[in-house]
């Protein structure tokens, strides 16, 4: 029991994580249709940024809060601008364009994000060093659950709230879900569909940021390769949980976490990333539409 | 030219200038090393020279030709010479008849005149553009973004491979040649990738597009953790080592000349291949599929049985790929899980996409140029993901097609070509 309880905390700190990377998918892929391949790229990035101010305000010196703070910051910066550089190179062309065309663009940006940083950093892991504070009164509890899975939890859950508040009660909220609803129809009132696409891009790419950062302070390393499994993960999530669905890419999220880490702690470690995969054939076998999503049906 | 706008020009390029020094900054002038905890950040101040002249070139050029692609007039004057010269070059019989032979006459004397290294390196590329065929079927004709042909590949690899780890001994006891075990894997691996094939059309005939991408991905990664990690019977991260060369009238080769008789054997799948994807384009299956690519729903109601046309469309992809596998495995003798990761998947996808989808010859000139490019360009080897990824994407944006766009076939009645010619000849 014991050994499950704690097998379930860690799965629930990985699904917060895979949960603030689907948001990002989820929220793209409900309006403009798209699988978003270099989203994990733009986590990948968040992260390396972070890294990068961070070691330089390390070795300068800095009181850790103050990293902390500044690093995250520019890691969130710097996420949106390449996820908005991104949209508009790659994805704005083509925003008439086949289906198939469009996913062929995301996967070269993702190749071409990933070899950037593999070419111009390093293609070797790094360690991570972790900014997160320590809370004493974890102490007692710590086997089951340490201070940077409780901070993982509280952050992705404060994002997850500020994000419903804006997507229900802001008037981009709404036009973002008037968008996806109908791209044609929202255009005719008066919706930029335009500046909507890029605003779902940099909020995309700014809780992805803060996914990086969190994940790379948990697992404690950094590499070119980790945003291309997160990715796929995070969008095992968003489908399992009904994709373009908030609340369902949440759920999916902790679904995924759950079944990979009791997975690995019952059946085999060795097999770790093949159980998102796994899920991912089952779901779309038996409900294409996923845990909370509506049936589309194809119109002519 | 009279309405072209410097300053417009000056003012966007001089904005992107600053817009991309300041993104690549931290990924191009800051280095980061982590030593013992600490991390330690280097900087390399060149790129910031680099990166802004670049910028505003690539931005200005960038300008150019998405204002040239959306310009209409200027756009009909280039298309006419281009029709010009598809008439007079490509779709001008004698011309066609002469560069294929000539292209056949070169490729079966290559091993002659070149040496085993390029010998070799031409084996691979020959059997890139199977694996491009393969997938030319699928995504070509069929329409669906299929991101785990290397799966395929791996199963006919590995066929062989686990063919000769289990039965080899077995061989060596009858006193039979190891290298008649080629001849009974080449079938076997085909036949085991169509069965694989089944398995994977399972959950994928339902889907479609991006659902089909990501499924067939996944599917691609399962079965390369499973080759990884069940080790005692496929030999893990290791692989499999020591697979013998095909028999050849039981002489025993030397290494150059081994390399020229598998290069004919893969030449002559090369050329079936290409002989069956023409000929399956032209008949009714193949017109069947290319219905079932442009609309499924239009395609269902004029009878066209999907799931059958989708099935036999993902089979002979594998059936394909599977076969690469076996000569791949053959020309290596060594194989292991690294040559069949996903991205060995997209590899292949992008000699689809670049050569030009469903176009045969598009799909020679993608795979020559994606493993012939890097190999022969050293300096370029390094930086060819990013390139090919960067080429799929303007790729897509700017010429939809591919570098060779296939030609679709169009019937006219004589009646209407005179009144064509009439036309023209009006204007």
């Amino acid at each position: 029991m014991d050994y499950f309880l704690k097998l379930l905390l860690s799965g629930t700190a990985k699904g917060s994580i895979y949960a603030l990377i689907a948001l990002g998918y989820t929220m793209v892929y409900g309006i403009i249709k798209l699988i978003n391949f270099a989203h994990g790229e733009i986590y990948m990035i968040g992260a390396f940024v972070a890294l990068l101010v961070g070691g330089t305000l390390q070795s300068a010196g800095v009181n850790p809060a103050v990293i902390l703070v500044v690093s995250t910051l520019a890691a969130v910066f710097f996420a949106a601008a390449y996820g908005l550089t991104m949209e508009k190179i790659a994805y704005k062309p083509l925003r008439t364009a086949p289906r198939l065309s469009v996913l062929i663009s995301a996967i070269g940006m993702s190749m071409f994000l990933q070899n950037l940083v593999l070419l111009s950093q390093t293609e070797k892991y790094l360690s991570f060093p972790s900014f997160l504070p320590e809370f004493l009164f974890l102490k007692p509890i710590r086997g089951y659950i340490n201070s940077t899975q409780f901070i993982i939890l509280i952050i992705t859950s404060i994002v997850m709230v500020l994000l419903t508040l804006l997507i229900k009660f802001t008037l981009i909220g709404k036009a973002m879900r008037a968008t996806s609803q109908d791209r044609e129809m929202a255009q005719l009132v008066g919706i930029n569909i335009n500046s909507v696409i890029t605003v779902t891009f940099i909020i995309g790419s700014a809780t992805a940021a803060i996914g990086g950062i969190l994940i790379c302070s948990y697992m404690g390393q950094i590499n070119y390769y980790i945003g291309f499994i997160a990715g796929i993960k995070a969008f095992v999530a968003a489908v399992l949980g009904g994709i373009g669905s908030i609340p369902g890419a949440v759920l999916g999220s902790f679904v995924l976490g759950w079944t990979e880490s009791l997975g690995t702690g019952y059946i085999s470690s060795d097999y770790e990333d093949s159980f998102a995969f796994i899920i991912l054939i089952l779901i779309l076998t038996v409900k294409p539409s996923g845990i909370l999503g509506r049936k589309e049906n194809q119109k002519v | 030219m009279e309405d072209f706008n410097w300053k417009e020009y000056l003012k966007d390029s001089f904005i992107s200038m600053l817009w991309f020094s300041l993104l690549l900054f931290p990924m191009l002038v800051m280095k980061i090393t982590v030593k013992g905890g600490m991390a330690d950040v280097t900087y390399r101040w060149g790129y910031l020279v680099v990166i802004p002249v670049s910028a505003f070139i690539l931005s200005a050029l960038w300008k150019y030709f998405r204002e040239r692609q959306q310009g209409g007039d200027k756009a009909d004057k280039r298309g006419e010479i281009a029709a010009l010269f598809r008439r007079t070059f490509i779709e001008n019989r004698t011309v066609k008849k002469v560069s294929i032979i000539s292209a056949i006459l070169i490729m079966a004397f290559y091993p002659v005149f070149s040496g085993m290294y390029n010998t070799n390196v031409m084996i691979s590329a020959l059997i890139y553009i199977m694996l491009g065929l393969g997938l030319n079927i699928v995504l070509g004709l069929g329409g669906m973004l299929h991101l785990g042909h290397a799966a395929f590949f791996a199963v006919g690899a590995y066929t062989y491979g686990l063919f000769f780890k289990y039965a080899g001994q077995f061989f060596v006891d009858a006193g039979i040649s190891t290298g008649w075990m080629f001849w009974i894997a080449l079938p076997a691996g085909g036949i085991m990738a169509a069965v694989f094939g089944v398995l994977l059309s399972l959950p994928v005939l339902r889907l479609r597009g991006d659902y089909l991408a990501i499924v067939t991905l996944a599917f691609g990664e399962i079965m390369r953790m499973v080759l990884q990690n069940w080790g005692n019977v496929t030999g893990g991260a290791t692989g499999i080592s020591l697979i013998p060369r095909p028999w050849l009238f039981g002489i025993n080769v030397t290494p150059r000349l081994a390399a020229v008789y598998i290069y004919y054997i893969v030449f002559a799948f090369v050329i079936i291949s290409i002989i069956t994807v023409s000929r399956l384009e032209n008949s009714r299956i193949g017109r069947a599929w290319e219905a079932m690519r442009e609309d499924e729903i239009a395609c269902q109601s004029m009878g066209i049985d999907l799931v059958r046309n989708k099935l036999t469309a993902f089979i002979l992809g594998s059936v394909w790929a599977g076969v690469a596998g076996v000569l791949f495995a053959s020309q290596t003798t060594y194989i292991n899980p690294d040559s069949f990761t996903i991205w060995e998947s997209i590899l292949i996808l992008c000699i689809v996409v670049l050569g030009g989808t469903g176009s045969i010859s598009g799909v020679i000139l993608g795979a020559l140029i994606i493993k012939l490019l890097p190999e022969y360009m050293r300096a370029f080897a390094q930086y060819r993901l990013l390139v090919f990824g960067l080429a799929l994407v303007l790729m897509m944006i700017f010429r939809p097609g591919g570098i060779i766009k296939k030609v679709r076939k169009i019937y006219r009645f004589p009646l209407d070509e005179e009144n064509d010619a009439a036309a023209e000849g009006q204007n």
